[in-house]
């Protein structure tokens, strides 16, 4: 299949991204910065092509689904949604060097998904045959992608600060080109700004589907419970801004425990936990 | 009231409006929500889960609420308090939000001027024409000012969007409105199974408490299909479902329902009537077969047949031969298939005929061509019935949620002063989120008022 193969291109693109970003958090030179971004940008609009494109295979095989019903799909989903946050967060801040602590996220979802999941197109069970499978689907991902940027953006925050009080970070060492930290700490805000919405409306459409499927809009089920813990975790760090003592570091790291709950709601709960998702069989 | 109880009511309400203890319970929240995912949960608790732990652990983790922990007493003691957290602290602050949302500081204090960001403009012309101007101007390019006069300056504010202030009361009064309507789901409503074998009617469910619940009216399944994908390569049906479907009837006092005459049931499309709604869920053989119907065709005079077989008899066909099931099989992937033996003249033939083929037999090249039509098994449709008088609470709040959340998030309440005095005025702007852009829109907006005074 084209789209297949146009997936394997995507990966090199990222890998290629990934590596630009690396030299240039070690050489500060702003050519290469750039041209991780633009790798970037190829390698997503090759992506999109392809997501469209295996929509159409599966209309052509007969089964005509929303690329986005198993584990292969939604990584693949997940690895997309993660470059678009990044490229528009790099479009509005141009604070390359976060693309040395996002992109590898992306990479990690493509290279896993290309070498180790069944890329199969599948036929859905009647359960999963809603529409509602498209708008919850989409909505959790971009949120969760949000997540994952916030949490780049904290681990940035975290070398940062800790250089700083150490004052070890002397003009043109490594960390020179990171953005202040005021600014690292508004980011990662921003980030989750855009993925709380979203991660609630993701619960939200599930509830509904839940509900048009079969009549309970909320079972306890360790999926659902899950994402509402993520969403607890996240409505802290919202919270913590308001409260002395809760700024900064801590709340760099509630944004990292929330990006580790949300891998561990998205994969942990098929892989190690039962549930009623499409994605437990893998 | 002594001054003592006086402060020690008001520790205990600070305590209640306090956003430590909003943050500390969202942590405890997200925590102890752990534990339902990993324990098994009541009623969905394996069997075979007893043997894997100790009478100890069974009858603590009994004590604690474990196995119901989202029903537990502490569960929803930690909500309740969650819950009075979030309406003290509104109360506390939506008065001052108010306030400050209604009567605006239309006059900057010297501490505010110290610290929003100020431009200044020189101007010229006298100063009543001056002010005409400056109302003029903000009202075109921001929005109308208020003006107030003290001594020999004006004062001019002008604001928009100050409503967005209230967008996380939104948020929060939502949460509050979602658990109004969990509750009077859960005080009003009930969720049951019923399973109805095609061609019979119902006329009470099972709820998952076990208590048996009549609905008022009667539900007949007329028929119960189910289709499947065909198996990858073309070959056969697989065993993966595409649809199922049940086709029902309500009646009540005995008269057929208007327009739930035959309504079709599919998954993903519930049925509703007087709010009880039914979901297809399941589906299943009532009873092993015992007659196997076939459909024989006589090639060379086009006449077709229909026989009854039942295994271990003989039935006899109008070209004098007789016909028997000898074996019948039900692989996955193949179907029901039956194993039929003709005998008559020559020798007896054995053949199979699958149910899921119906045109396969053509190619055995005899004279006579069987299909199998079907069996009088019947199916049984299972349905999931749910009643629930608050869901439209909840989405009412799920929609204040996500419209709270974006005026919360992504409105800004932008304010703009300008002290005018003779030659001169100085412009003061505050937005209460996205600093950077309102940075950006309050310097074009004095580049504005810059231009067009002189
Ligand atoms: C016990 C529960 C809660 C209490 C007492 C509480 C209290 C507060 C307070 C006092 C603020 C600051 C308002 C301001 O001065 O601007 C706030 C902000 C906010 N709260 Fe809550 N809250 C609670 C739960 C929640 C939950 C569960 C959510 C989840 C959606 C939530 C969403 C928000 C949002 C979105 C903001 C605005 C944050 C921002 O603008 O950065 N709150 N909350």
């Amino acid at each position: 299949m084209l789209s297949a193969k146009l997936f394997n291109i995507t990966t090199i693109f990222y890998m290629a991204s990934t590596l630009a970003f690396f030299v240039y958090l070690a050489g500060r030179n702003n050519r290469i910065g750039l041209s991780g971004s633009i790798l970037a940008w190829i390698g997503f609009a090759v992506q999109t092509v392809a997501t469209g494109l295996r929509w159409k295979e599966s209309y052509d095989m007969g089964l005509g689904h929303a690329p986005l019903s198993n584990l292969y799909e939604s990584v693949v989903f997940f690895a997309w949604s993660i470059v678009l946050i990044f490229g528009i967060i790099d479009a509005k801040y141009k604070y390359r060097v976060i693309g040395a602590f996002v992109m590898p996220f992306a990479l990690l979802g493509m290279t896993w998904a290309q070498l180790y999941l069944p890329a199969d197109i599948n036929p859905l069970m009647p359960a999963l045959q809603s529409n509602w499978l498209t708008y919850h689907v989409i909505t959790c991902f971009l949120g969760y992608a949000a997540f994952a940027v916030a949490c780049g953006v904290s681990i940035m925050y975290l070398i940062k600060a800790r250089s700083e009080a150490e004052g070890s970070d002397a003009a043109g060492g490594l960390l020179s080109i990171f953005p202040p930290t005021r600014v690292l700490d508004e980011l990662n805000y921003k980030a989750i700004m855009v993925g709380f919405p979203l991660l609630t409306l993701g619960i939200i459409t599930g509830a509904a589907w839940a509900n048009y499927a079969w009549g309970t809009y909320w079972s306890w089920d360790p999926k659902e419970t899950w994402s509402l813990i993520v969403w607890f975790i996240y409505a802290a760090f919202l919270h913590a801004r308001f409260t002395k003592g809760w700024v900064g570091k801590r709340a760099a790291w509630l944004s990292i425990i929330g990006f580790v709950a949300t891998i561990f709601c998205y994969l942990g709960v098929n892989l190690l936990l039962s549930g009623l998702h499409s994605y437990g069989g893998m | 009231m002594s001054a003592n109880e006086r402060s020690f009511m008001q520790r205990i309400w600070d305590f209640f409006c306090s956003l430590k203890l909003t943050i500390s319970l969202l942590i405890t929240l997200a925590i102890t929500s752990i534990i339902g995912t990993i324990i098994p949960q009541f009623p969905n608790i394996d069997e075979r889960y007893w043997g894997t732990i100790s009478p100890t652990k069974k009858a603590l983790y009994e004590q604690l609420g474990f196995f119901d922990m989202y029903h537990s007493w502490w569960f929803l003691a930690l909500l309740a308090l969650f819950t009075v957290n979030l309406i003290a602290c509104s109360i506390k602050r939506l008065p001052h939000v108010f306030t400050f949302v209604s009567t605006p500081a239309t006059i900057l204090s010297e501490a505010q001027q110290k610290i929003f960001p100020a431009r200044d403009l020189k101007l010229t012309g006298s100063l009543e024409e001056n002010k005409q101007c400056l109302v003029n101007l903000l009202s075109k390019e921001f929005a109308a000012p208020v003006v107030t006069q003290v001594d020999h300056h004006y004062h001019l504010f002008a604001q928009k969007t100050p409503w967005c202030r209230l967008g996380v009361y939104v948020v929060h009064f939502s949460i509050v409105v979602i658990f109004v309507g969990a509750i009077i789901g859960s005080l009003f409503g009930y969720k049951g199974f019923v399973a109805i074998v095609e061609g019979e009617t119902v006329n009470a469910i099972q709820a998952r408490n076990g208590k048996t619940i009549p609905l008022g009216f009667e539900v007949r399944c007329d028929q119960f299909t189910v289709s499947f994908y065909d198996a990858p390569g073309g070959g056969g049906p697989s065993k993966m479902p595409k649809e199922f479907k049940s086709i029902v009837t309500l009646t009540e006092n005995g008269r057929e329902v208007p327009g739930y005459k035959h309504a079709r049931l599919i998954v993903n499309e519930p049925l509703t009537y007087k709010g009880i709604t039914f979901y297809q869920s399941s589906y299943g053989q009532a009873n092993d077969p015992a007659a196997f119907f076939f459909a024989v065709r006589n090639r060379e005079n086009g006449k077709v047949e229909q026989v009854t077989l039942r295994p271990g008899a003989q039935t006899r066909l109008t070209d004098g031969r007789s016909v028997s099931i000898v074996d019948l099989t039900d692989e996955p992937g193949e179907g029901l298939a039956a194993t039929l033996q003709v005998t008559g003249a020559g020798e007896p033939q054995f053949f199979k005929v699958y149910k899921e083929q119906p045109s396969l037999d053509e190619l055995r090249g005899d004279r006579l061509v069987f299909t199998f039509t079907g069996t009088d098994a019947r199916m049984y449709t299972g349905l999931q019935v749910a009643k629930d008088p608050g869901v439209w609470v909840v989405w009412i709040g799920c929609i204040m949620m996500c419209l709270g959340l974006c005026i919360a998030f992504f409105m800004s309440h932008k304010r703009v002063w300008i002290v005018l005095s003779p030659g001169h005025a100085r412009v003061f702007g505050n937005a209460s989120k996205n600093q950077p852009a309102f940075q950006a829109e309050f310097e074009a907006l004095v580049e504005k008022l810059h231009s067009q005074n002189i």
